[in-house]
């Protein structure tokens, strides 16, 4: 029997890190456009949850919280057919042609 | 908290106005606002229905919860009610849990804590509590709350003898837990009002027990 | 609806098994001996939810509640500690 990545009660693991951070108003709205799929029946929790426990182990462990959040609604939402992952990525230059160099 | 209501409203503009360098951004922080526009391109969502979300998630806090645990504190007769039927109780005092499926109320007692975690990813009463803080969600807590949570309580300050029996609720279904900590010592003749200012975030996960009184 | 196939107090085991998809039964119970502590009613099934189906027939949720000493055997000696777990009907055989 395999301990998948996401099923982690019992692993010895460190000290629990107390700090919290201000959230992003990029993850402000990845938390916004998740609760809105879910409240539209576009998409369910478990979907997403099922998402992230497919991925990759080590992406699982070196994403943050949110950013795994956008990894899962980015597979579901193209498997739903909604879009492709190459309308994002479109977009994504387009914004940064936008936006310019730092 | 953190955001402040100017940052929170650029999060749902159409990709016109970021309060930081947008160039910036990380690879999935692109990402999304490139998905939030394809979103509403097609008309899946619209802009409301996203700021509808946002607002929603302003108005959760650990408030809401302080507020049931110290009426719940004072009102023995509320306590009951909150016990046996919290969706309804919640309503009572106009905290809208509806989206809660199901939601349990673990008491604490002089003999008893309650220690709550979702191991599998982050459940979490958010409609009570709002988000979950950060440690709440990391590897580490959902991996020691579990075998380990006298050590994970003793972080936050938190110990307890051993002849305080620890329940840890691993939350791996729809059921969402709010622990009703224990009411402190000396606290007699204070108002709903003061006892709740007792009631912290952390003692409704049950990591810590509440603030004792001045 | 039929009736829950265990009552309150009951004496259960978590099936020791294991299979490809969405599973919200953690890994550290399976194979482990605890009591039913309460029925929470039938929920619609996740493993099936999280492939876009409907998640019928639905299935009866359980709070299973362990002893921690019976969990991870390595346990401070003395200790009442508990564990309580919500567990799906199908994860569940008489102990």
């Amino acid at each position: 029997m395999a301990r998948r990545h996401h099923d982690l009660g019992g692993l010895p693991a460190g000290p629990v890190d107390q700090t919290e951070h201000a959230l992003s108003d990029w993850e402000i709205l990845a938390d916004a456009v998740n609760q809105a799929l879910g409240e539209k029946k576009i998409k369910r929790t478990d979907e997403m949850r099922r998402a992230r426990e497919d991925m990759d182990s080590e992406l699982y462990r070196a994403l943050s919280y949110y950013e795994r959040w956008i990894a899962s609604m980015e597979t579901i939402l193209t498997e739903k057919k909604i879009f492709t992952s190459e309308e994002i990525d479109r977009k994504v230059a387009a914004f940064e042609k936008k936006w310019g160099e730092p | 908290m953190g955001m402040d209501r100017s940052d929170v409203h650029h999060a749902a503009d159409t990709g016109e106005d970021h309060p930081h360098p947008k160039h910036e951004l990380g690879y999935y922080a692109k990402r999304i606002y490139a998905i939030r526009d394809l979103l509403i391109e097609k008309g899946v969502l619209t802009q409301d229905d996203i700021q509808r979300q946002i607002d929603y998630q302003e108005a959760r806090s650990p408030a809401n919860g302080a507020q049931l645990v110290a009426r719940a504190w004072v009102d023995p007769a509320f306590k009951k009610r909150l016990i046996d039927d919290p969706k309804a109780t919640c309503a009572e005092m106009g905290i809208d849990a509806a989206s809660i499926n199901e939601f349990v109320v673990l008491e604490n007692t002089e003999r008893v804590r309650h220690l709550v975690v979702c191991t599998l990813c982050s459940c979490y009463p958010r409609p009570i509590l709002g988000r979950p803080p950060d440690w709440y969600k990391s590897l580490n807590y959902r991996s020691r709350a579990v075998n380990d949570p006298r050590g994970v309580m003793r972080e936050f300050g938190q110990e307890l003898p051993d002849d305080v029996e620890v329940r840890v609720h691993d939350s791996t279904a729809d059921i969402r837990y709010l622990v009703l900590p224990l009411r402190p010592r000396g606290t007699e003749g204070m108002s709903e009002k003061e006892l709740a200012t007792l009631v912290t975030r952390d003692s409704m996960i049950g990591v810590v027990d509440p603030l004792a009184p001045q | 609806m039929e009736s829950p196939r265990f009552k309150p107090g009951e004496r259960v085991r978590v099936r020791a098994e294991d299979h490809p998809g969405h599973i919200r039964t953690p890994f550290y119970v399976r194979g482990k001996a605890g009591w039913i502590e309460r029925v929470y009613g039938d929920f619609l099934n996740p493993e099936a939810l999280a492939y876009g189906k409907d998640g019928l027939p639905e299935k009866t949720l359980y709070l299973v509640g362990f002893d921690q000493k019976e969990v991870w055997g390595q346990y401070p000696a003395g200790s009442q500690d508990k564990l309580f777990v919500d567990i799906y009907d199908h994860w569940l055989e008489p102990a």
